[in-house]
Formats: C-alpha cells, sequence, structure tokens
C-alpha cells in the first residue's frame, strides 16, 4: 500500500493502522529500563558537535529534550525550543546505516602457518540494539538497505547479522526542516510500516504503537493508559504539521528517463562548477552502500586483516582502472552519484535510492539541492 | 512502495560469508610473453576442488594477503577445473606481487564471478572469436569447449591483434587448434623482421573475412572498449546484428557480487550482470564518455 493510498484511506477507517496506548512523560524512562532488561543496547539521538547525531545513549537525559534544528541547502544549526520536547527536531548528519553497514568492519582473516595461508571468517558478534527514534523516511532507507544488502542473489552476512538483532522504535516527525521532501519520495513524514513500535510526541507523553510481537512485548512492560479523544486528536494535527511544514519537492515523474536520456545535459557542466567533489553528500546519505576493502596486516605479513570501509563514487580513485580513472571529471562523479541515487538504483533494485531526507543538500558544503537539479534538466525536457 | 520481499532475507537463517576466500596452491607458473604468466592453480582443500565449476569468461578474484585482491578471468578449460589457469599481465599491485611469488606458494581464491560466453548460441552458427592482446586468455576457455565439441558448430574464426609478434599469447596452442578445426588469422600493430602476418588493426581481418554467413553468425570480442566498439562496427559492415554480438567488459571489480558499488557502469554492475554482455544491451553505455 502505498502512503498515499493509507492517507487516503484514513479519512474513512480508524486513524492509525495498529492499536495505540498513551505512555505519559514520566513513564517514559521506564522504556530504558524495559529495553536494557530485554537485553539491547540503546541507540538514539543525542547532541555531540553542536549537532544530533546517533550514538549510545543510557537514558532519557541523553536525548536532546528541548533542542530542535534549523536546516537549509548547506546549513544546519541547533536551537533552542520552548518546550521541553525530546524529538522535536528532524535528521541530523548520522543515520542508522552506520549499525547496519558499519564504517569500518572486519571481513575476513588470513594467517600464514608452514603449510601457506588459510582464511576464516572474522570474529563478529554485534549486540542486539534498539533503535530510538528512527523517522519515517529512515525506515524507507532501511528497507533499501535491505533490498541491496540482502535482498538479491548475493546476501551480505555482515548486514544480515545485525539487521536481524535490532528492535526499531519509529518516531512521527511533528514537524519539517525546510530541507525535508519525503512526501515527493512517498516514504513519509508517517511511519506506516517497518517498525516494531512507533512513537508520537505529545505535550505530556507519547502515543504508541506496536506493530510487531517484539514490540507488543515491550509495550506491554511500560505503564500504558487508553488513548483519549483528545489526545487522538492532538496526535494527527502534530503529525499534520509535519506534511504541512514540507515545502521542497521533487517531481519524479519518469525520473529513470529523463535523467538517463540527459547525460549529456549542460546542467552537469554547471553543477560541476559548484559542486566540491567532498564525499559529504554520500556520507550522511542513508542508502549509499559503496565501499572499498583495505588490507591490515602484522608487521611480519602473517596475519592479515581484510577491512571494509565506506567510499564515495566521489572519490577520484573510485573508478580506478588499468592504470587510469573511469570518471575524471567532477561532472561524470555528480553525474554518477545523482543518476545511480535517482536512476538506476530503481533498475538494480526496483527502488529508488532517495528517501527524501535533505542530509546531502543540509550538508553540502556549498549547498547543491539534487531536487533543484533535477528540476533544472527537467525545465528542457521535451 | 517497497514490498516485503527483502524481509524473507532478513528473517532466514545467516547466509555464509561472500568474503572468505578458499586457499590455492601455486602448481605451475608458465612464462607467457613479456610481464605476462599463466598461473596453474589448485584448491588445497578437497571439498572446495570437488565443488569447483566455472564456465568460460568468468573470473576469479585473487587474493593476496597484504596486498589486495585483483579480478582475473579464468583461462583453462572448463573441463579440467582441477587446474584453474589464470593468465596474468602485470598491471597493478597484485598481479606485480603475483610475480615474486613461485610453485607451492598459496594464495586466497573467490570465485567463480560473472556471466560467461554464450556457448549455447554457437551451436551449428559460424562463430568468430575477436580479441586483442592480454583479450585472448578470457575467450580460452571458449575455444577449448569450441573445439571439444567440434561437430556442433559451423565455421571457426579466431581473429586476434596485438601490438607486436612478440607479445601474441598461446601462440605454442595455435597449431593444435588449427588442426582441431579453428582458423586463426592473426594482426600486429608493428611489424619486425621476419613477420610474414598481416599488419594492422583487427578489424582489418575482420574487413576481408569470407567463410562466415553473416546471418548465421555469433561474434565473441574481449579487447578494450574503443576495439569492441570499432570491431562492433565493422561487424555491422559485414551484415551481423548487435544481438549476434557478445563482449567482455571490464571496470573496477572488488567485492565481485555487486556490493562494493565500484564497477558500475550506468544501471550494469559490470561484476555480476557482466562482464560479458549481448552489444544491444552494453553498447549505448559505452559510447559515454566517463559514465
Amino acid at each position: 500500500m502505498t502512503l498515499k493510498e493509507e492517507n487516503h484511506s484514513e479519512e474513512n477507517l480508524p486513524a492509525t493502522p495498529h492499536h495505540e496506548v498513551f505512555v505519559a512523560i514520566d513513564g517514559f524512562a521506564l522504556l530504558f529500563d524495559v529495553l536494557k532488561s530485554s537485553g539491547f543496547q540503546i541507540v538514539g539521538p543525542t547532541i555531540d558537535q553542536d549537532a544530533i547525531v546517533y550514538d549510545q545513549i543510557d537514558s532519557v537525559d541523553d536525548l536532546p529534550k528541548g533542542w530542535t534544528d534549523v536546516q537549509k541547502p548547506g546549513l544546519y544549526r541547533l536551537n533552542q525550543r520552548n518546550d521541553d520536547k525530546l524529538f522535536g527536531y528532524n535528521v541530523g548528519p548520522h543515520s542508522w546505516k552506520k549499525y547496519l553497514f558499519p564504517p569500518n568492519v572486519a571481513l575476513s582473516i588470513g594467517k600464514k602457518n608452514e603449510d601457506g595461508w588459510e582464511f576464516q571468517e572474522a570474529p563478529d558478534d554485534p549486540p542486539k540494539l534498539a533503535f530510538l527514534g528512527v523517522r519515517a523516511c529512515e525506515l524507507a532507507a532501511i528497507r533499501i538497505q535491505d533490498r541491496v544488502f540482502v535482498g538479491g542473489d548475493y546476501v551480505d552476512s555482515t548486514y544480515q547479522k545485525r539487521r536481524q538483532r535490532i528492535l526499531i522504535i519509529a518516531v512521527n516527525c511533528t514537524q519539517a526542516a525546510e530541507t525535508c521532501f519525503c512526501t515527493s519520495m512517498d516514504t513519509g513524514p508517517r511511519c506506516t510500516d517497518g517498525f516494531d513500535l512507533a512513537l508520537t510526541e505529545l505535550d505530556d507523553g507519547f502515543l504508541v504503537e506496536a506493530s510487531t510481537p517484539e514490540g507488543k512485548a515491550i509495550v506491554d512492560q511500560l505503564i500504558t493508559l487508553e488513548v483519549t479523544r483528545k489526545q487522538q486528536q492532538s496526535a494527527e494535527l502534530a503529525r499534520q504539521n509535519a506534511v504541512d511544514q514540507i515545502k521542497k519537492r521533487m517531481d519524479t515523474t519518469e525520473i529513470r528517463d529523463l535523467l538517463m536520456s540527459n547525460l549529456e545535459h549542460a546542467r552537469w557542466d554547471e553543477v560541476a562548477s559548484r559542486c566540491l567533489s567532498c564525499t559529504n553528500c554520500t556520507m550522511v546519505c542513508p542508502t549509499c552502500f559503496c565501499s572499498s576493502v583495505e588490507e591490515v596486516s602484522d608487521l611480519a605479513g602473517e596475519n592479515v586483516e581484510r577491512r571494509r570501509q565506506w567510499d564515495s563514487c566521489f572519490n577520484l580513485e573510485f573508478s580506478y582502472m588499468n592504470g587510469g580513472v573511469v570518471r575524471d571529471s567532477t561532472r561524470s562523479r555528480y553525474r554518477q552519484w545523482m543518476t545511480h541515487k535517482l536512476a538506476t538504483w530503481i533498475d538494480q533494485f526496483g527502488t529508488s535510492g532517495c528517501v527524501g531526507c535533505g542530509r546531502c543538500i543540509s550538508w553540502c558544503p556549498v549547498g547543491i539541492d539534487l531536487t533543484e537539479e533535477v528540476a533544472a534538466i527537467r525545465k528542457d525536457a521535451p | 512502495m517497497i514490498s516485503n520481499a527483502s524481509k524473507m532475507a532478513t528473517d532466514s537463517p545467516r547466509s555464509p560469508s561472500l568474503w572468505v576466500p578458499k586457499t590455492v596452491v601455486i602448481r605451475k607458473i608458465t612464462p607467457e610473453v613479456e610481464n605476462v604468466a599463466t598461473y596453474h592453480l589448485a584448491f588445497t582443500d578437497a571439498d572446495a576442488a570437488a565443488s569447483y565449476r566455472f564456465k568460460p569468461g568468468q573470473f576469479n578474484m585473487l587474493y593476496m594477503p597484504g596486498v589486495g585482491e585483483s579480478a582475473i578471468s579464468i583461462s583453462g578449460d572448463p573441463e579440467s577445473p582441477e587446474l584453474l589457469d589464470h593468465t596474468i599481465r602485470v598491471a597493478g599491485n597484485v598481479t606485480r606481487g603475483l610475480t615474486q611469488l613461485k610453485p607451492g606458494d598459496t594464495l586466497g581464491l573467490r570465485g567463480p564471478f560473472g556471466s560467461s560466453w554464450p556457448m549455447e548460441q554457437c551451436v551449428g552458427r559460424d562463430v568468430l572469436l575477436v580479441t586483442g592482446g592480454i583479450g585472448l586468455p578470457p575467450l580460452r576457455p571458449a575455444i577449448y569447449q569450441l573445439l571439444k565439441r567440434r561437430q556442433d558448430f559451423g565455421n571457426l574464426h579466431l581473429l586476434y591483434g596485438a601490438r607486436s609478434p612478440d607479445v601474441l599469447l598461446h601462440q605454442n596452442e595455435f597449431d593444435d587448434w588449427k588442426r582441431s578445426g579453428l582458423t586463426i588469422q592473426k594482426t600486429v600493430d608493428r611489424s619486425v623482421f621476419g613477420w610474414k602476418g598481416n599488419v594492422g588493426v583487427v578489424t582489418l581481418l575482420l574487413e576481408r573475412l569470407h567463410s562466415f554467413d553473416p546471418s548465421n553468425t555469433v561474434l565473441f570480442c574481449c579487447g578494450p572498449e574503443v576495439m569492441m566498439r570499432f570491431v562492433a562496427r565493422t561487424a555491422f559492415d559485414r551484415g551481423l546484428t548487435a544481438e549476434q554480438i557478445w563482449v567482455s567488459t571490464e571496470r573496477n571489480m572488488q567485492c565481485a557480487v555487486g556490493l562494493c558499488g565500484h564497477c558500475q557502469l550506468g544501471p550494469q554492475f559490470i561484476c555480476k550482470d557482466g562482464p560479458v554482455f549481448r552489444y544491444d544491451q552494453i553498447a549505448p553505455l559505452l559510447t559515454v564518455e566517463g559514465l
């Protein structure tokens, strides 16, 4: 079911697909205790270096209480709110990708003995993680990376193992940043599936819906109340506020053919004159999956680990082949990134690679906005 | 929007790692021409040896611990996978590192990977193998298969170009191949004293080739992209269509399973969707600079 269809059906049907309960703000701390006693480490939003990032958190006190973010092309700032909301902001530079597809992970180990080299899988025992505060666009990003890493003929076992050990506690956005365009990508702002629990924050607590047995088991250990009609209405208004605040649009009509039939468009030269090829957009993107493997050896060269690290199609050596690089210009590298994200991703994985989170816009040091790039190419299309 | 197709895989039992190489031992190293040698590799593990099969045109990732991996096409006979031939030109760190190894040394191998030459398309048809330089080894497994079932095919032609006569590969096998029913024409860019063959690019051989039926021919081509484009153009002039031509493409292949992103060419992951493509499926992508 698409989000649009669901929004439509909400006019006639009960407002949420799952049963909701109310958890008062005073009882929210208990969620942390329940998650810990269920064996989860909790990761979620917290403030570090003037940004809201995802990191290990221990209690409600670690959340960015009373903070919000301001985002524009090339700009991200934290401001204090005039209330004590715990989730009153949008997405920051981190994404959950770093927990499922770690930026640096050991893949295999080689040991040299008298018979020669022996190889084995690198030891890997990731903890059970509870993701607290996953937004709708991020749920979509996880679904996309599921397709990349476990949905094809070849399954990436490091991703798969981590993916099987997470609990997802989503949060419905109640406001939007200037850079958000999830409504154009049909990914949000409402969390519709792909979570264990979903929260909607009100002034005095949370509406909580469980969509899996695992989520239900957590809720059963919380102190809950029946949701009042007023709370239901407040939640609807808050969630609608996010929809109403989204002003950025990207027209995705026939976007694959639009971009692939304009590979020599003059706009690629124009954007290349601004792009620094710095890789920021690919590092903050919740779906970018390119990586390289490097050798880590002891001094004797007899114990060698292969480690996978995030890489970027903006790096010059990324397309190195036979003594040269295929994509030797910023023009060719920006074109690769954008056409892959919005066009060829559809050929490869049956979905766009973009979820409309806007990170690549905020964190671009020169404020390049891919929605503007698409619009510029579309303007000239017949 | 997005179906739950992938949910099955996230819930399924854990898959084995794609990243752990098998140990192979170098049984023999055959020097070919300057900077090119064939490494004959065998698995040390009996189970790995018993289960390994490859198709013509596929490649392995050869791994020198501490140096890295390199994608190398398999150049031997698919029906004799107990000794895996890899004909390697020194080009980068890994291939340079391999020159330091000797028979008895071990290395890692992951594979086989990628698409293969469509041998079933050759049955009952004339087959043109057009290649240059180090492009011959990836076609050698196809040659073995064609000659082993020679009666199944029409005329078989190998058109082979190289910079100069001293860098033509696998010449010690040419007499065998000819006796088995393959006609071979060679050409070089630069002649030397005593060379009695052709001089010029390999497309000249294709322009002049007779004894094939364009309407009932398949053409396999392996070489630099610019060469493959010109071979295809010449083949069109000779009456072939893009659907009768297969080419073997190359990009920076690292994971070999479509997960690292390096080898993309438009929508294709060269490592798993290729390296062998029917020409009409890849041609539009080969003409875009820097794609």
